[in-house]
């Protein structure tokens, strides 16, 4: 008893002071590429160095747009828009923020060779009118700059000068980066250390300009690669927060007294294409240009039995491709046509295409449970009149095929990030394939109506009249079942019980200026 | 004897364009790593403009030349996930690698040798069966279990090793080390145990039976006859003469450990090369792909000449052998 009080006494004296150092120790599934934002196409690696560099404006916790760096904005003219940007805010190295900063980014970002310049499509050129006023200049009228920007971070002009990289790396030119290895931004931490592969380590900003909800001093951020190594790491006490737990191991964690467990869907529908092309990729007549065929597929899949089994009740059944938090989604959209394999059959015979053979192209390292899922599918539509072959590999071995048109059927997610907005979808994966749209569309499917409608919404400023002819376009490609969605995915935090505010939101990233520890 | 080397030299060379050869081959069969580098916003022109620029519209031999044509020249061109410079990333790797490799091995001599004698002498007893029956198993359990069975055991209930990670290092030149830090010590036991069992149990049969074969022989009868006390002529007339193979077999395993590591180190997080190689090879990034291959071929290559230079040096007989 006495040596209990002893120790309850000495842990309270060295808990007692106010501002105790918290230390987040984030065990990941993966390591961020690097450093440098701009180095490659990553929305995780943008995510996680969200914390360290910031945009002009940032989603909330509604996932609306509110300002970040810049405090307000307005449209000069249908192609150029205004942004006030904040006063006071400094860089980690006490550089100010200004104008200069802030095109010196769009330029890098902009450059020919950056691999994220995809990210804002409608920049044309940007213009500084004092030092905390720059006009950016677009292409053509174009509604979505600032879901574009909340992923533009802004570095620091005289850093970028004084270390050569003004240009963002290139893999081509064979030369390394400065910023590939080190770090100044604006944002609520800023990087002590990295050693890729191992650790990162993050410590508060305290000159950020925002008032921080967090009392987080520290973050040490670990890629643990192998699952089970990271739910060892987090009962014992290693790791204090993950964002990507392993399913199966799920029952075990939430049983955990030190330990909670969040779970949710995200943005990410999962869904399966199908070829277009009048010949499939071994010679024979495409029998699914005909819509009965399409239809007869989904009348095949009982979405129950994928929900409750393959994905153990954590998945959201979809029947529309975007997630409810999507901007363009309606209610109507998600409705799903009801399991009946008989009426597959029947449909399959009325086109001529009973016992129809195709292969269902799928990967093993996208998504959550895919394996299961698509040995599931496979079963499902066998069940159901179809002939169906699985393919199943690594996304790297199997994008080529899939891209290239080889692919009968295949699967595919798509979260519209970082865009936050269905006219992603429209734009990269429903309109028809061209050097600037369609990148997706590897059923190789036109439709000039829908294109229409969404060249229509690409200039639409009114955001509900734009809304609206997405909703539109949502709605044909659904009647005539482009795509077919299955689900959204669930995700799944895992925490140190003494971790008592955190944000969580559909795009899971974590957002730590936001996490706080009891004390 | 030096048209013997230079033949041995040539004959690895050969080797090393062989496998630089077999694995371009590969990466062309394995995909396309632009689709998994850039944004999924990207138009598909500024997709086609960054194959073209990394050189991957050309034909294999193309590719193949202009690879081995830069490597020659030590340039092993950045990485397409990191942007790091190649040989600079397996540089800071590598120490990662050896000094769990290494450890592992003293592990396997240390408990190994004294099994095997063990073994040998007290053949036939309950415990040395025993012995031999859980070799087995340890020659036949996946070293990813065994690493997880001792995460849980170790780092879960216990609570006395961590279960990831390299611990402080230390940084000395370009070699960092985690031997001279507490943490970094406690940091290397449970993989270089995990790494070193399969190498015990084979330590441990080879021992015993060449140690079965020596106490058999004239000698060791001789000597006994002399009333030479027993553990002097084990240890040190009957393992001696058991030696020559067991460190020519340990020595040319430290290839195959360096390479194989890559499993222990993917489950431990252990930021060797073997995990920058399965990492690389998600990703598709060719450049450390085909250093890590022609680095882990160098090694094997260059194990195997020393070994048979070395013998030939030992016995001339080898010297005209085809």
């Amino acid at each position: 008893m006495l040596r209990k009080l002893t120790l309850a006494a000495i842990v309270a004296a060295g808990f007692s002071t106010p501002g105790l150092a918290e230390t987040l120790k984030w065990g990941s599934s993966r390591d961020i590429y690097s450093l440098d934002p701009y180095s490659y196409g990553d929305s995780y690696t943008l995510s996680f160095l969200n914390h360290v560099y910031e945009g002009l404006v940032r989603y909330d916790a509604n996932l609306e747009i509110e300002p970040a760096l810049a405090t307000s904005w307005e449209t000069v003219s249908d192609t150029v828009w205004r942004f006030h940007l904040r006063e006071g805010v400094k860089f980690h190295n006490g550089a100010d923020f200004t104008a200069d900063d802030v095109i010196a980014s769009l330029t890098r970002v902009s450059d020919p060779v950056s691999p994220l310049r995809g990210n804002l499509p409608a920049y044309k050129g940007a213009k500084k009118v004092d030092d905390h006023t720059v006009d950016i200049e677009l292409v053509g009228p174009y509604p979505l700059l600032l879901n574009d920007l909340t992923n533009i971070h802004v570095f620091d002009l005289t850093w970028l000068t004084d270390n050569k990289s003004l240009k963002p790396t290139d893999v081509g030119a064979k030369v390394e980066g400065y910023a590939t290895y080190n770090a100044n931004g604006t944002g609520a931490f800023k990087v002590e250390s990295r050693v890729p592969d191992s650790k990162t380590v993050l410590v508060k900003n305290p000159g950020w300009w925002d008032a921080s909800k967090s009392n987080i001093d520290r973050i040490e951020f670990t890629p643990i690669t192998s699952a089970a190594t990271r739910v060892a790491a987090l009962l014992s006490g290693e790791i204090n927060f993950t964002e990507n737990a392993p399913s199966q191991d799920l029952p075990r964690l939430v049983a955990q007294p030190d330990l909670k467990v969040m779970e949710r869907t995200d943005l990410r529908t999962i869904m399966v294409g199908f070829n277009r092309k009048p010949k499939l990729a071994n010679g024979a007549d495409n029998k699914f240009n005909d819509l009965r065929v399409r239809q007869a597929f989904a009348h095949a899949l009982d979405s129950e039995l994928v929900q409750k089994r393959i994905m153990r009740g954590k998945s959201r059944t979809a029947g529309a491709i975007i997630a409810p938090e999507i901007p363009g989604y309606v209610e109507a959209l998600d409705s799903v046509l009801p399991f009946d394999p008989d009426l597959s059959k029947k449909l399959l015979a009325e086109a001529g295409a009973s016992d129809l053979p195709f292969t269902l192209v799928c990967t093993n390292d996208a998504y959550v449970n895919e394996e299961e899922l698509c040995q599931g599918l496979v079963n499902m539509l066998t069940r159901a009149g179809f002939k169906p072959q699985l393919d199943i590999a690594p996304a790297a071995a199997q994008t080529p095929k899939r891209a290239g048109g080889l692919a009968d059927v295949y699967l595919i997610g798509w979260a519209n990030e970082p865009m936050l907005d269905s006219y992603s979808i429209l734009l990269q994966m429903i309109k028809t394939k061209t050097d600037k749209a369609g990148v997706f569309n590897w059923g190789g499917w036109t439709y000039p109506e829908i294109d229409k409608l969404i060249e229509q919404a690409s200039t639409e400023m009114d955001r509900t009249k734009r809304l609206e002819l997405q909703t539109k376009a949502l709605q044909m490609a659904k009647d005539d079942l482009i795509m077919l969605p299955l689900h959204q995915q669930p995700m799944a935090w895992v925490m140190s019980n003494k971790i008592d505010g955190i944000t969580q939101l559909a795009d899971n990233k974590p957002r730590h200026w936001l996490t706080h520890f009891a004390q | 004897m030096l048209v013997f080397t230079i033949s041995r030299i040539a004959n690895a060379i050969m080797v090393m364009l062989a496998v630089a050869m077999l694995a371009f081959v590969i990466f062309r069969l394995a995909g396309d790593p632009v689709e998994l580098m850039v944004n999924e916003q990207m138009t598909q022109e500024d997709r086609d403009n960054i194959r073209e620029r990394l050189g991957l519209n050309d034909g294999t031999a193309t590719q193949f030349v202009r690879f081995v044509t830069n490597a020659a020249r030590g340039d092993f061109g950045i990485s397409y996930r990191n942007g790091q410079d190649v040989l600079t990333l397996i540089g800071e790797r590598f120490p990662a690698t050896l000094e769990l490799v290494l450890v592992a091995t003293l592990i396997s001599l240390v408990v190994g040798l004294p099994l095997g004698v063990l073994t040998a002498i007290k053949r036939g007893r309950w415990y040395t069966e025993s012995l031999q029956f859980l070799s087995i198993i340890g020659v036949s359990l996946p070293s990813f279990v065994v690493g997880i069975l001792l995460i849980l055991v170790f780092s879960v209930v216990l609570g006395i090793a961590p279960s990831f990670g390299r611990g402080e290092v230390i940084q000395i030149g370009w070699w960092s080390t985690g031997l001279l830090t507490p943490s970094g010590r406690a940091a290397l036991i449970l993989p270089a145990v995990a790494l070193s069992l399969y190498q015990i149990t084979l330590i441990m049969r080879l021992v015993r039976a060449e140690m079965l074969e020596v106490l058999r022989s004239d000698f060791v009868k001789f000597a006994r006859a002399r009333g030479i006390p027993r553990w002097r002529i084990y240890f040190r007339h009957a393992l001696r003469n058991c030696l020559m193979p067991v460190v020519t077999m340990t020595a040319m395993n430290v290839g195959s450990l360096i390479a194989f590591a890559l499993i222990t180190e993917t489950v431990f997080q252990w930021p060797g090369m073997g995990m920058l190689f399965i990492q690389a090879v998600t990703f598709l990034d060719i450049p450390v792909m085909a250093a890590y291959l022609c680095i882990i071929s160098f090694i094997f290559v260059a194990l195997n000449t020393l070994v048979d230079i070395t013998y030939a040096v030992i016995d001339p007989r080898l010297r005209n052998a085809r």
